[in-house]
């Protein structure tokens, strides 16, 4: 069986998003970026499906710009066998939508005819929690969306979802899309000596032309701009007149 | 123009909150028309009915609705689009799942947890976690959007709208539901909870962690971590506020033993208020707190806990 997981090159979790001040999206110039944390859960799972010998190959791509290749490198250094990189932006401020990524998906998924793609729940800088459910519409596949738990057995998948207020357990037919959730693993660290074999792994380029994808956004962003600040607060002495500003709110 | 709006139905029931906020932001687009797609979804269409501003209600009484399956549920949905200009769900688990696939299905984009509307093609919707708000227009013929449901008040009762029994569409068949686990808490879940209590590296141990349950119980809220508390494994990863967590906004949350780190805030800075209590006078989470008590937890949360 093969996987194919789509990893995003994303801001760094721990990086202060700061708003350009000409409002037109969010600085990311010179900005550490990392792997999408939800698609590095997609591949761990991956790798480990292959570690328990039901999967063969784990194959990992990534659309965006050229240096998506440090992200595959890294997801290639945990453990996947292969990267496929679909450069279709050359600017990092330009965010390929879902549905162009679907659609790019899609074609990647005829060529390489994988059993499972296993995806994050979202990205977290659009989080637009888009794209596993749109590749799985594209391809007419079932989906399994915010999994805690996966365990395939032959031609179905049996996945435990996480739903508002608790889990909720699908069976669904292979071949899937599943998208993963915070509680599925822990993923590792890669290695030193694996950061190394990583460079010599496969990695093919592409182009969104290539696939014959229009990537053209249908999302025209007018403006970008910073949330509503929040007034300064006080600081109380103890937890007395902590408990009186909170009675003269109304919150307790 | 018209509007179709998928309302949150569980176990047969309407879920009145959401659904009633998810409709004023409809009613600013046209006129409203709510699919009630469930097994047995009479009753909700009636309490559907009674929003006010709904003109029609079309209810959907499927076993294959019964479970939210998105791939029976988006066939519906698509099957029913033609005659709408937007199609609304409120941004709940079940409608993240099935709006994006109605989208791609439509070749549209869709737009996911809509904090505002600016007109029929224009919306705002937060990024990074709300530490962006972004406007974007929408080019598409027909436009998909989950609003939430935080930003917007509820619609009132007081309407009488007319309920259609629709029939349903054929079953795609790939999916089927095995079982629900309801949490097995008598507290409320992180991100509907009216008070979140949340605790951080500072409370040491898992063990400390029953400091914050007692606290969040004395108050009827849920609990919640910093990741730096589940990575230590202070903490269950479901317990997780934050970017790469849950995204919380309580009427008040009280962050206990937490710095405030970037990640952090993101998931938890639109609460209405905010307390914080850490003993690092210095720590980032007092620039967001709306009362900060500098103290050490292990004092201080007994205290609270004893005078609230």
């Amino acid at each position: 069986m093969k996987v194919l997981v789509p990893v995003k090159r994303v801001i760094d979790y721990n990086v202060k998003v700061r708003v350009k001040a000409d409002g037109t999206g969010v600085d990311l110039a010179n900005v550490k970026m990392s792997m999408n944390p939800f698609d590095e859960i997609a591949v761990e799972e991956a790798i480990r499906l292959r570690e328990a010998g039901k999967v063969a190959e784990v194959v990992v791509v990534s659309i965006g710009m050229k240096q998506s290749d440090q992200t595959l490198r890294t997801a290639l250094a945990m453990g996947a066998d292969r990267a496929i990189l679909v450069v279709a932006a050359d600017d990092v401020h330009q965010d390929i939508e879902p549905l162009a990524v679907a659609k790019i998906l899609k074609a990647v998924v005829d060529e390489e005819k994988p059993d499972l793609v296993l995806a994050g729940k979202q990205a977290i800088d659009n989080d637009m929690n888009a794209t596993g459910q749109m590749l799985s519409a594209l391809l007419g596949w079932s989906q399994a969306t915010f999994a805690s738990d996966i365990d395939i057995d032959g031609d179905h998948a049996t996945v435990t979802r996480e739903v508002d207020g608790g889990l909720r357990t699908i069976k669904v037919k292979m071949p899937t899309i599943i998208t993963v959730d915070l509680r599925l693993n822990e993923p590792r660290y890669a290695s030193l000596p694996n950061i190394m074999k990583a460079k010599k792994k496969p990695l093919d380029q592409k182009t969104a032309a290539d696939y014959g994808v229009d990537v053209s956004p249908r999302l025209e962003i007018i403006s970008t701009g910073e949330p509503d600040e929040r007034a300064a607060g006080i600081k109380v002495a103890d937890v007395a007149e902590l408990v009186a500003k909170l009675k003269e709110a109304g919150a307790v | 123009m018209a509007v179709l709006l998928l309302a949150e139905v569980a176990g047969g029931e309407l879920s009145v909150d959401a659904t009633a906020k998810t409709v004023t932001a409809a009613k600013a687009l046209g006129d409203v028309t709510i699919l009630c797609a469930s097994a047995g979804c009479g009753g909700a269409a009636e309490a559907a009915a009674k929003l006010d501003g709904v003109v029609k209600v079309l209810c959907a009484d499927d076993a294959a609705y019964g479970h939210d399956l998105a791939e029976p549920v988006a066939d519906l949905i698509v099957s029913l689009a033609g005659d709408y200009d937007h199609i609304l769900a409120p941004a709940t688990s079940s409608a993240k799942n099935v709006m994006p696939r109605v989208a791609a299905l439509l070749d549209v984009m869709v737009m996911s947890d809509v904090s505002g509307v600016v007109d029929g093609d224009t919306f705002q919707r937060p990024i990074y976690a709300g530490n962006a708000i972004q406007t974007v227009k929408s080019s598409d013929n027909k436009k998909v959007l989950t609003i939430r449901t935080t930003s917007f008040d509820a619609a009132g009762q007081g309407g009488s709208a007319a309920v259609e029994s629709i029939a349903a569409v054929a079953n795609p068949g790939l999916s089927e539901w095995i079982e629900d686990k309801v949490a097995q808490s008598d507290r409320p879940e992180l991100t509907s909870a009216g008070v979140v209590v949340s605790g951080g590296r500072g409370i040491g141990s898992e063990d400390g962690f029953q400091l914050i349950e007692k606290l969040a119980d004395k108050l009827g809220g849920a609990v919640g971590a910093s990741r730096a508390a589940v990575d230590s494994g202070y903490a269950p990863n479901d317990w997780q506020v934050g970017q790469t967590g849950k995204v919380v906004a309580p009427d008040l949350y009280i962050a206990v033993g937490i710095s405030g780190a970037i990640q952090h805030l993101a998931g938890m800075k639109d609460s209405k208020i905010i307390v914080a209590i850490n003993k690092d006078e210095e720590a980032p989470i007092f620039q967001v707190a709306d009362f900060g008590l500098v103290a050490d937890l292990f004092d201080a949360v007994p205290a609270l806990i004893e005078e609230l």
